[in-house]
């Protein structure tokens, strides 16, 4: 596999009594989509918040093109080039798409018709085209997690952070999103995605690590991984893979 | 330039306003009006485009009073850079109180709480303090001269004023096309998805702060400049914070002409009140009260904002544009 | 000075002062905790509690310690309607609103009270405002005393109506996780007004308390009530047993201010302890994280 660009080093925290990661390692190599998949409450997005630096971990680091960003606030994330989007769609309600998608352009161009320019050549991109001035309240749900999407492309991120950017989507949404997603792997942007929609982690995915309990308890490529029992046991309860004709994991 | 041109048109129907009035009542009225539309101003960039609503802008409006008088009065400085220097100690009292808030992560409201604890512990102090002149206040000598800032006639005042509020709303217009504006706005709407965004809110909410503090602090220099008195309840009092964030709201929040078009609604409407009760104390500020809550209640985005949206249901009511925009994937 | 009776018997009454206080403040802190907001029309509410007892005593003839059990029912109400009939539909569920909203009924009641009544001070006399009880070490006043009790006793009886109350564990619900006690079938509208009026009537009684020793005149509310923020944020936002032990802290701190350093300055002093923490500590000793 290529080289890996984000690299996160046996991190661990709490909140309070609980512990919400512990000790979890993962990589997400260059240029291809990795996801990160487990049970509810399993610490994927209390990871994510780690990585995009809005949490600081009690222990671990997060290595970024082999520079340690551990800690790092998350604009000068933002400015080294990783982008996330949130799991709970958070679009600036009172603005239009356009202006929405603006605030990412301006990252790295100052001057305001260069920054438009890119807005709508990106709005276009994830099909917002026709809803650029509309506000942004009035999308439905699928037209805000493009929205979420176009945002963070604005920034030309070299690493893409998908918080369950298909949660809440019809078959047929996810459908048509998932090109979109390829597509920027197609154009040398490194994604990690947290996931549930399975169908989508084994069609995008490349390298699958699981998350349980706040532990990486399985990491390989997605046929790999739905086969293994300890997995299966993960999503589906102590016993479920003997139940389904795995072997016992203990 | 096209940008700052409807700014050049009202400018100069305003600047026109002394040419065909004469009444002293009116020009004194405009000047007013004019002076508390700067002040709003000035809460308004931090406010109403970054959403951060501060309860005590008094605070910057007494400390430029207070600095242009004191300086003039005390130490001889001559009046035009006492006003400057007033000026720059609304700034550097923007960045004081900006510093020590945001780095805090203080929001919503705690930040309102601690900027009217600011502006009530700078009224206690200016109100005892000799170098104020405590409780007696300090009183500008008159000088009818160009040069100690003071005019013969309303009427340059008013383009004094003017002139100030004039570069209020080309600063507000700047903002709104700049970068920086961009940002303030995402910050305001919200602050974690613009940090994932690269924004630094911290120090985008701190230069908003800084310019807030400053224009508001140059309503505050005129006001000396003008009515050559002040004391604490005036400089540092609630009235004024009141005023400063009543004007935006009510004109618009986040827009260019708000503070402009508020103050002289708001202005207007505590002369009506006094012309049909009577000059009874308190009863204009119970009267700003009353329009704060109904326009929150009815037009929470101001009159502008109301013409905003009127206009907009008008739009959407033209024959369709495109039918297919409004279903399939959204 | 220095003689530790004073010092002493300064500690004491900064005690019994600050039960008022406390009193003021429990208002403030229910309101923040349940609806996330800072009261502002706080001030207003209690100048106008000041004045109903003032003229409940001149009118009416009752001793401030009766009239409060007139006036806290009537506060109540009128709190509840002010909730639920303006402040919540007004607002529109957004918090930055309900702050001006709440300022601007601020505004509207201090002015309106200083409108028909003027800005005169007005006192009433009733014949135990100076007694005192002597302690040996010093003597405490009376009405100060009643006072301290009286905030006791309001106290037990708020947390007998959070702990074993339907309303009052419909406000715990609210307080800790309103969308989920809004899908429980808990009328949020309702709890909100319920809270916002059990904190005015908290105010109505700290203004009977207050009274017999205390002056009236549109302005007074503000000024305590910005002791009463400093309280709220010392204590925790939104912590009942903070801003008890936080009322008696600055109760203390302002009579050993007071000794040391005079009438005003004791008030600045007050204020930069505000400013202080809620730089350093903003959720204060009890609180949870803002």
């Amino acid at each position: 596999m290529a080289k890996s660009l984000l690299v996160v080093e046996r991190v661990t925290h709490r909140f309070g009594g609980l512990l919400a990661v512990n000790a979890a390692s993962l990589a997400a190599p260059e240029g291809h989509i990795t996801a990160l998949i487990g049970p509810n409450g399993a610490g994927k997005t209390t990871l994510f918040s780690i990585i995009s630096g809005f949490l600081m971990p009690r222990e671990g680091s997060v290595l970024y093109a082999d520079e340690d960003i551990t800690g790092e606030p998350p604009h000068k994330l933002a400015r080294r080039g990783i982008a996330r989007t949130f799991q709970i769609v958070q679009p600036f309600a009172g603005l239009s798409v356009r202006d929405n998608i603006l605030v990412g352009a301006h990252l790295h161009h100052r001057a305001r018709h260069r920054a438009l320019a890119i807005a709508e050549q990106v709005g276009y991109g994830v099909g917002l085209g026709d809803m650029l001035d509309r506000p942004a309240d009035t999308l439905t749900i699928a037209g805000r997690k493009r929205l979420e999407l176009a945002r963070a492309l604005a920034t030309e991120p070299k690493l893409l952070l998908l918080d369950e950017v298909l949660a809440g989507l019809n078959p047929s949404e996810i459908r048509d999103i998932v090109p979109i997603i390829r597509n920027f792997c197609r154009r040398g942007i490194t994604i990690m995605m947290i996931e549930h929609v399975m169908q989508a982690v084994m069609s995008l995915a490349e390298l699958v690590f699981v998350l349980a309990e706040g532990r990486v308890i399985a990491e390989g490529r997605p046929a790999q991984v739905a086969a293994n029992p300890a997995v299966v046991e993960a999503y589906l309860g102590h016993g479920a893979a003997a139940k389904l004709g795995g072997a016992h994991v203990r | 330039m096209r940008a700052l041109a409807p700014i050049f048109v009202v400018v100069a129907a305003l600047a026109a306003v002394p040419l065909v009035v004469s009444s002293n009542v009116v020009l004194n009225f405009l000047v007013v009006a004019l002076l508390i539309a700067l002040a709003g101003q000035g809460w308004n960039i931090l406010g109403g485009y970054g959403g951060q609503y501060s309860f005590g802008h008094a605070a910057f409006f007494g400390t430029g009073a207070y600095v242009t008088a004191v300086l003039q009065v005390r130490y001889g400085v001559n009046a035009w850079p006492a006003f400057a220097a007033g000026i720059a100690a609304g700034a550097a009292l923007g960045a004081l109180i900006g510093a020590l808030t945001f780095r805090s992560g203080l929001r919503g409201s705690y930040f309102a709480l601690v900027t009217l604890a600011f502006a009530e512990v700078l009224r206690i102090v200016a109100s005892v303090a000799p170098i104020t002149g405590a409780g007696v206040g300090t009183l500008v000598k008159l000088d009818l001269r160009v040069e100690a800032m003071q005019f013969q006639g309303r009427a340059i005042f008013y383009w004094v004023i003017l002139a100030l509020v004039a570069a209020s709303l080309v600063i507000a217009r700047l903002i709104e096309r700049s970068r920086f504006g961009v940002w303030l706005v995402a910050v305001r709407e919200n602050e974690d998805a613009a940090r994932a965004l690269g924004v630094d809110a911290t120090q985008v909410k701190l230069a908003a702060m800084v310019i807030s503090g400053a224009v508001t602090a140059a309503a505050g220099c005129f006001y000396v400049q003008y009515f050559l008195f002040i004391d604490a309840p005036i400089a540092y009092g609630a009235w004024i914070s009141v005023e400063a964030l009543l004007t935006p709201i009510i004109g618009g929040v986040g827009t260019v002409f708000g503070p402009l078009l508020g103050a002289l609604v708001v202005k207007s409407l505590g002369e009506a009140a006094k012309l049909i009760t009577g000059d009874a104390p308190g009863l204009d500020l119970i009267v700003y009260g009353v329009v704060l809550v109904l326009v929150i209640w009815i037009m929470p985005r101001g009159l502008i904002g109301g013409l905003a949206q009127a206009r907009n249901r008008l739009r959407r009511r033209a024959p369709a544009a495109a039918p297919s925009a409004e279903a399939g994937h959204g | 000075m220095l003689d530790p009776g004073i010092l002493f018997a300064g500690v004491l009454n900064g005690l019994l002062a600050g039960g008022v206080y406390v009193l003021v403040a429990v208002g403030l802190t229910l309101i923040y905790g349940v609806l996330h907001i800072i009261n502002f029309a706080h001030g207003a509410l209690l100048s106008a509690a000041l004045f109903a007892a003032f003229f409940a005593f001149r009118l009416l003839g009752l001793d401030p310690y009766v009239a409060a059990f007139l006036l806290a029912p009537a506060f109540f109400i009128f709190g509840y309607a002010l909730q639920r009939f303006v402040i919540g539909p007004a607002s529109h569920g957004d918090d930055r609103n309900m702050l001006l909203v709440t300022l601007g009924l601020a505004v509207v009641i201090e002015n309106a009270l200083l409108y028909v009544f003027r800005a005169d001070t007005r006192t009433i006399e009733v014949p135990y405002a100076y007694q005192t009880i002597d302690v040996g070490v010093t003597f405490l006043a009376v009405p100060r005393l009643v006072g301290f009790a009286a905030v006791f006793g309001v106290a037990l009886a708020l947390w007998l109506i959070m702990s074993f109350t339907d309303v009052g564990r419909a406000i715990r619900a609210v307080a800790k996780e309103k969308l989920g006690a809004e899908l429980a079938g808990i009328d949020v509208a309702h709890i909100y007004a319920v809270t916002f009026g059990l904190g005015t009537a908290c105010i109505a009684i700290a203004a009977c308390l207050l009274i017999p020793t205390y002056y009236v005149n549109p302005t007074v509310g503000e000024a305590f009530v910005l002791v009463a923020f400093t309280i709220v944020v010392l204590g925790g936002m939104g912590s009942v047993p903070g801003a008890l032990i936080g009322g008696l802290l600055i109760g203390v701190v302002e009579s050993l201010s007071g000794l040391f350093l005079g009438e005003s300055l004791g008030q600045i002093g007050i204020f930069l302890i505000f400013i202080a923490v809620l730089l350093v500590r903003p959720s204060g000793l009890f609180g949870a994280r803002a």
